[in-house]
């Protein structure tokens, strides 16, 4: 082996103050297919490109409803993404149960942060091998959270994490002052246009491989639009928002920042 | 154990605010000790019909012979995706100790909701029906002081209600009254929905008589007959009153009506 | 003599006999409170058209003993939420603190939010924060689990404040964690001589709506009048708070004004003996 002795665990510092087992976990997130997150003034929307093992397997699922104010999306290992969705679950239906209200989104990363953190400072424990994105709307409008293995957690105005998602940042960087008066619409379109500039040069976004997931706060009522899913045949018209452009995904799809080899690991 | 049965006490006062159990010791010795329960009164109805179910209950609360609420429901949907039940499929009636009454309707409906994340579709009623009679026998020897009674529409969309003790003994049927007015409401439900004592007249003597024949009700004969039977306990039973609350369970959804009793 | 440090402080056993040590036993069953000794009495309060008016009055009782005379039965939350204490004195200064510690975790819960020009919020709905209902139900949890522990909290309580769509909300929960809401609510002896007067001018949520915080004030003093003419363990100091979209009025030492004792001079024996 030529890489070094401090990787055994994830106790152990390198010489260079490194923490080897959660770079590497880090490195599973970039495995997982991208998954893109935007919030507005009123919305969180999140979309993500599923990826199938082989031609005769079904899609991975890569959105995830946790409770009426609340989802994720995964980038890395979908087992690791369940414990963690489960706990959140439950979370969400305690704090209902207490206090009547959405629980906080930012409560809500911080606890499944600690619960990571403690992965990285036990001796025989391995960190989480994945990546979120958490989108919600609590009391004080909506939000959109980034999670890693480390622990680290961060609220975000628009994120993607996984497999080539650096373009997809660019992106996002690039329109960065529209998002925040985005309508619910414009900030899928935003979304799948992220998405699009991630793909691989010959594929495409399909209704196959797409997912589309959107939280809201309707400000008239002050009622929560709660998480929901679209597969399927149900992102026809979001894929149609963003069918025309051939130009927007075409120049800088080369530049690959890593594997883009995608050794379909995923999701 | 006459607190276990929706029959009166047998002996003492027939109102459910009856003293509790006093701890006589030897020598007149008394020790207070903090009794975990009280009554709330009110009353509770179901009743199945060939494709939708009824569940009302009245919206007074009280404790001894003071009111404590005009309107607090004892009729809840159950296990919608979200907190405001807009996509339920059942509805739980509690009525007795009001506070273990909410607890059984809380938990239970974060149950439903659980197996609707996990399995991506709502509870059928049966299977709901055997999960809340767990849930109660789980606390056989603490039990929740409430008499539930669980409505919705079986797999094949008829009517269903499942009737409880507070220990989870369950059955189904096809109607039951609940709570303080139980014993006034029962014998006019056994009388006006299963037709019980009702034959065809000269139809012969004694054992000759014949049965008037049974048949579904309709939509709008249950609703007046709950109407009715609640008039009726208004009058005669003092813990009950104030509002009447009726969740209807159609294939269409649960449809929410309120309506006013006599408030005095 | 004994030196030993178990020793210190305590009588000499050769002239006060042996040391009574079974209070420091800690075996057996544990034991909790089984009845209330310090107590208040009743807490009344009632809805109107933008808020909820509040009202006890200072007195601490053991048993017939008028004890206390200063104590504060009304208690703030987050300056969005009165909280009104019937019952055992301590359990209330228990759960005092209890809700202090509760204040200050969601104080560091503030979030700073990405968009910056903040539309201009109420006090009393500050986004992100446990409003009144919010810790209502946090509270009837907390009752309901005591009694399930058999160790309760031997108070009634009810909450005043806004609810999440910024209506008033007032609810009322005790030591078996009954829960319930009311246009007007009361603890104790209010339940039974103030309430019915509170009913009459606010019997449905519509006709709380209709009154005005004046008047609502007014009922309320009225009720307190009636409660010190017959409750025999009230005291005519009380507070009263008005809690609305722009915080709280609290209000915590008042006298009771015009009081007339001339109906009592007709009272005699038990009501209904005429000489």
């Amino acid at each position: 082996m030529f890489r070094n002795n401090y990787d055994n665990d994830s106790v152990t510092f390198s010489p260079q103050g490194r923490i080897f087992q959660v770079e590497y976990a880090a490195e599973a997130v970039k495995q997982g297919s991208v998954v893109v997150g935007i919030a507005s003034k009123t919305h969180a929307v999140l979309v993500a490109i599923k990826r199938n093992a082989e031609e005769l397997s079904s899609y991975q699922k890569k959105l995830f409803p946790i409770d009426e104010h609340v989802g994720i999306a995964i980038a890395g290992l979908t087992s690791d993404a369940r414990v963690l969705s489960n706990f959140m679950k439950q979370q969400c239906l305690g704090h209902r149960l207490t206090y009547s209200r959405n629980m906080p989104i930012r409560s809500l990363v911080d606890m499944i942060g600690s619960k990571a953190q403690i992965n990285t400072q036990h001796y025989g424990k391995r960190p989480y091998g994945v990546g979120l994105l958490v989108a919600g709307v609590d009391d004080s409008g909506p939000h959109l959270f980034e999670f890693q293995p480390s622990g680290m957690t961060e609220e975000m105005i628009a994120f993607a994490i996984g497999a080539r998602s650096q373009m997809a940042r660019t992106y996002l960087e690039r329109n960065l002052d529209k998002f925040k008066t985005s309508t619910r619409e414009e900030l899928i379109e935003h979304g799948l246009r992220a998405l699009k500039e991630s793909l691989v040069q010959d594929r495409e976004l399909t209704v196959e491989n797409t997912s589309v997931g959107v939280v809201g706060y309707v400000k008239e009522t002050k009622k929560t639009e709660p998480f929901q899913v679209f597969d399927g045949h149900e992102v026809q018209r979001y894929l149609e928002l963003v069918a025309d452009d051939k130009k927007e995904g075409g120049p800088q799809a080369a530049t690959v920042e890593d594997e883009s080899t995608a050794m379909d690991v995923d999701a | 154990m006459a607190m276990f049965s929706q029959n009166p006490l047998l002996n003492g006062p027939n109102y459910s605010f009856s003293e509790a159990p006093k701890f006589n010791a030897p020598e007149g010795a008394r020790q207070h000790r903090f009794d975990p329960y009280t009554d709330n009164g009110g009353s509770t109805l179901a009743i199945a019909g060939a494709d939708f179910t009824i569940m009302a209950g009245d919206t007074r609360l009280t404790s001894g012979y003071s009111i404590n609420s005009r309107f607090h429901p004892k009729v809840f949907k159950i296990g919608g995706t979200t907190s405001d039940q807009s996509d339920a499929t059942l509805v739980l009636s509690v009525v007795g100790f009001a506070a273990d009454g909410e607890a059984l309707k809380e938990r239970l409906d974060a149950i439903c909701k659980m197996y609707r994340y996990r399995h991506g579709k709502p509870m059928s009623v049966k299977a709901c029906a055997q999960r809340l009679s767990t849930i109660l026998y789980q606390k056989r020897f603490f039990p929740y002081y409430a008499y539930a009674i669980l409505g919705g529409l079986d797999e094949e969309g008829k009517g269903a209600v499942y009737s409880y003790d507070p220990v989870g003994s369950y059955e189904r049927e096809q109607c039951r009254a609940g709570g303080a007015a139980a014993s006034l409401i029962m014998p006019f439900l056994d009388n006006q929905v299963n037709f019980k004592n009702q034959f065809i007249p000269g139809s012969g003597e004694g054992h000759a008589l014949q049965e008037r024949e049974r048949r579904p009700l309709t939509r709008q004969e249950v609703e007046t007959l709950v109407k009715d039977a609640f008039d009726g306990a208004v009058e005669r039973h003092i813990e009950v009153g104030d509002g009447l609350q009726m969740m209807i369970i159609t294939k269409e959804g649960i449809e929410e009506v309120i309506l006013p009793l006599k408030r005095d | 003599m004994d030196h030993r440090p178990q020793a210190w402080g305590r009588p000499r056993d050769d002239v006060y006999g042996a040391y009574d040590a079974s209070y420091l036993n800690n075996s057996g069953p544990r034991t909790v409170t089984q009845s209330p000794v310090v107590t208040g009495t009743s807490v009344i309060a009632i809805k109107y058209k933008d808020g909820v008016v509040m009202a006890a009055d200072n007195l601490a009782s053991y048993g017939s003993l008028a004890r206390f005379t200063d104590v504060k039965r009304l208690r703030t939350f987050l300056d969005t939420t009165v909280i009104g204490f019937g019952g055992d004195v301590s359990d209330m200064q228990f759960l005092d603190r209890h809700l202090k510690e509760l204040a200050t975790d969601e104080s560091y819960e503030v979030e700073p939010t990405l968009d910056d020009e903040d539309d201009e919020e109420s006090s009393s709905s500050k986004p992100g924060h446990l409003n009144a209902a919010n810790l209502f139900k946090y509270l009837q949890k907390l009752m309901y689990q005591r009694r399930n522990s058999f160790d309760p909290l031997w108070n009634q309580i009810l909450v005043a404040g806004l609810d999440s769509d910024s209506k008033p909300f007032l609810a009322s929960v005790d030591l078996r964690g009954t829960s319930f809401t009311s246009p007007s609510l009361a603890t104790g002896f209010g339940a039974a001589l103030a309430q019915p007067i509170m009913r009459k001018y606010a019997g449905t949520e519509e006709d709380a709506a209709k009154l005005t915080r004046e008047q609502a004030v007014e009922v309320v003093k009225e009720c307190m009048k009636v409660l010190f003419y017959r409750d025999a363990r009230s005291l005519d100091r009380y507070s009263i708070a008005v809690v609305n979209k722009d915080g709280i009025e609290l209000k915590e030492d008042e006298q009771l004004e015009k009081q007339s004792w001339a109906f009592a001079e007709r009272i005699k024996g038990y009501g209904t003996q005429t000489v």
